[in-house]
């Protein structure tokens, strides 16, 4: 029996990918997405590269100079490269969503498959644990959390991890529950197969789906909340070139010289957006319970 | 449906205690001693001693855990470090603003957000549909803080139509006014509230319109549509009156949600639009440290959130005939 599960599990994975590829080619924002979120993830591990000025290089007499043949986004308030800037902030708000988004994952889904196994009180206390942090408007958890820890990246991480994990726990839970009644976790369970064991190699590689497209979703939302606490001073503090700070110092120059702060912004929104779009691709692909119905 | 209604009140307790233990906590996520970092750095041990006896911080967890309780139901949250005023008096001072952008920002993104989603499900697949969708995933991508800038630039700075910052006459005791024949404070009100509950509203627009147009397709498909359309009724008629209003449900129960993504936003809109509400004193009371009223404004924002989704849960109940007629 147990050497039949993978072999089952890998006949069934051919026939998905099969079935997946040309789905892959029809689905626009999927592509549109994997490309945005490929090229930013790109920019920022060769960051040091890409960049073409040093970071801290000021150049008071091009301050607020617009794209230039050697400024190719212009320089912020200090005459400092934008480009480089960007690119080194997308380092930052990258590592930290993925921390984030990683950790998340991985404790709500532990809560979650345990809560759906077993059932019961243990269901009954998690899940009202996970209502009463869903029970706070998500920002205002975020930014409580980062004042009394104070900011700095892990800070920032744990913060946003603190507000996460119950998607993923919510989600997990209820595939558990319609999981673990299948007849392959019965035929493990009667076969002897302890819980961690049905959980993590019977249940989990059947809830991967929905787990990666939250994951995907949730790295734009993990940016977006990065940037906010970095724009109202409470993420990194300067000289890491974060976007939020760019974009909110950038405003103290907005009536004549807003474009600091418009293409700071517009590279919070491109990569949030191009995470989004991946998600909603995904979701079609591996999640079609939750696929938007009446799509094509 | 009285069975339902005890249920979902009686978990409404657990749920706040939950959220007053999580508050509570928050007290001691600080590293090292808070009374320390209250006092900064040149603080005096009798200084930190003093406060540490003032804060009560000598006494086990669980007594003050316990005294917070008590104290909250007395309605007391504690005193501020900073405004010397106690934190319950300054936090009513500024609630009535929040929740009337909050109020105002949903409303907005109600009528945008179906308008959208009824207009693209209408057109399913054609190019408004896909203009609308298009708008709705850059809405959804779209950081809250710099819409706002976008629109402070273009509509106060550049076009001076609105103004940037501020606020004036509360909505309510305007619109007092207006009845009696003073319509000036009701346009200045409006005014200042337009730009910061446009950007609040944008996001939960987006993510309502998207909703609204996946519960229409699967609307439009049931028998009774069909039915009516086939006496003949106008296609408008169809659509907006009989498949909206079965639509429309779904939305009802993500209502609750959207209010509390609205609050939190709220904090950055408020910061932006110099709005005098809950999110304002958040980023100062954070600033300052000040962690009686950080703990207060917390707690009130996280039971504000609850009660409305408690509400919408009850709202839900009442207009679903498959809850209220169990």
């Amino acid at each position: 029996m147990t050497d039949a599960t993978p072999k089952l599990a890998a006949t069934a994975a051919r026939r998905t990918r099969s079935f997946c590829l040309p789905r892959i080619f029809r689905n626009a924002s999927l592509l549109i997405g994997a490309t945005i979120t490929a090229t930013i993830l790109l920019l920022a591990i060769f960051a040091p590269l890409v960049a073409t000025h040093d970071l801290m290089q000021m150049d008071m007499p091009n301050r607020f100079s617009g794209p230039s043949s050697e400024h190719i986004l212009g320089t912020d308030n200090f005459g400092r490269d934008l480009w480089s800037r960007l690119v080194h902030g997308a380092r930052i708000s990258l590592s930290i969503a993925v921390i984030a988004v990683l950790a998340s994952a991985v404790i709500g889904t532990i809560v979650g498959l345990i809560s759906g196994y077993f059932g019961g009180w243990v269901d009954l206390l998690l899940m009202r644990i996970t209502d009463v942090f869903l029970g706070f408007p998500p920002l205002v958890l975020v930014l409580a959390v980062v004042a009394v820890m104070g900011p700095g990246l892990v800070n920032v991480a744990v913060s946003l991890i603190i507000v996460s994990w119950t998607e993923y726990a919510r989600v997990v839970r209820s595939t558990t529950l319609s999981l673990r009644e299948q007849n392959y976790v019965q035929a493990a369970r009667a076969l002897g197969a302890s819980w961690p064991r049905i959980l993590f190699r019977e249940i989990l590689p059947n809830s991967l789906g929905p787990i990666i497209v939250l994951a995907s979703l949730g790295l734009g939302t993990a940016i977006i909340w990065e940037s906010a606490l970095s724009f109202l001073g409470f993420g990194l503090p300067p000289p890491a070139p974060t976007w939020g700070w760019s974009l909110s110092y950038g405003t103290r120059f907005i009536r004549d010289e807003p474009w600091m702060s418009i293409i700071s912004g517009a590279a919070i929104m491109i990569t949030v957006l191009g995470f989004n779009l991946l998600g909603d691709g995904l979701r079609d692909i591996l999640d079609p319970r939750q696929q938007t119905r009446g799509k094509g | 449906m009285t069975d339902y209604v005890i249920r979902r009140l009686l978990l409404f307790v657990p749920m706040a205690i939950g959220i007053v233990i999580v508050t509570f906590c928050l007290l001691l996520l600080i590293p090292g001693d808070p009374a320390a970092v209250l006092l900064g750095q040149d603080a005096t041990p009798e200084g930190i001693a003093t406060l540490r006896e003032a804060l009560g911080l000598n006494d086990p967890w669980y007594i003050r855990l316990g005294s917070y309780f008590a104290n909250l139901l007395r309605g007391d949250m504690g005193y501020s470090i900073f405004q010397s005023a106690p934190v319950s008096d300054i936090i009513l001072g500024r609630l009535g603003a929040t929740i009337e952008l909050a109020v105002v920002a949903l409303l907005i993104s109600i009528v945008f957000g179906v308008t959208l989603g009824v207009l693209a499900a209408n057109r399913q697949g054609g190019i408004v549909d896909a203009i609308a969708m298009l708008i709705a995933q850059i809405g959804i991508s779209m950081p809250v803080y710099w819409l706002a800038l976008l629109l402070m630039l273009g509509f106060a700075v550049h076009l001076g139509w609105l103004p940037a910052i501020g606020r004036e006459e509360p909505l309510i005791s305007a619109l007092g006014m207006a009845l009696t024949g003073n319509v000036q404070p009701l346009l200045d009100s409006l005014a200042h509230i337009a730009l910061p509950a446009v950007s609040l509203a944008l996001n939960s627009a987006a993510i309502i319109s998207r909703l609204v147009r996946t519960s229409m397709l699967e609307v439009l498909r049931e028998d009774f549509v069909r039915t009516a359309k086939a006496k003949g009724v106008r296609r408008g008629t169809v659509i907006w009156r009989h498949a909206l209003r079965n639509a429309l449900l779904p939305v009802v129960s993500v209502i609750g949600l959207r209010f509390g993504a609205l609050l939190g936003g709220a904090i950055l809109t408020e910061t932006i639009f110099a709005w005098p509400g809950l999110g304002q004193l958040t980023i100062s009371a954070i600033s300052q440290r000040d962690l009686p009223l950080i703990q207060g404004i917390v707690l009130t924002f996280a039971l504000i959130y609850a009660s409305v989704t408690l509400l919408v849960d009850l709202l839900y109940a009442a207009v679903d005939p498959r809850i209220r007629l169990r």
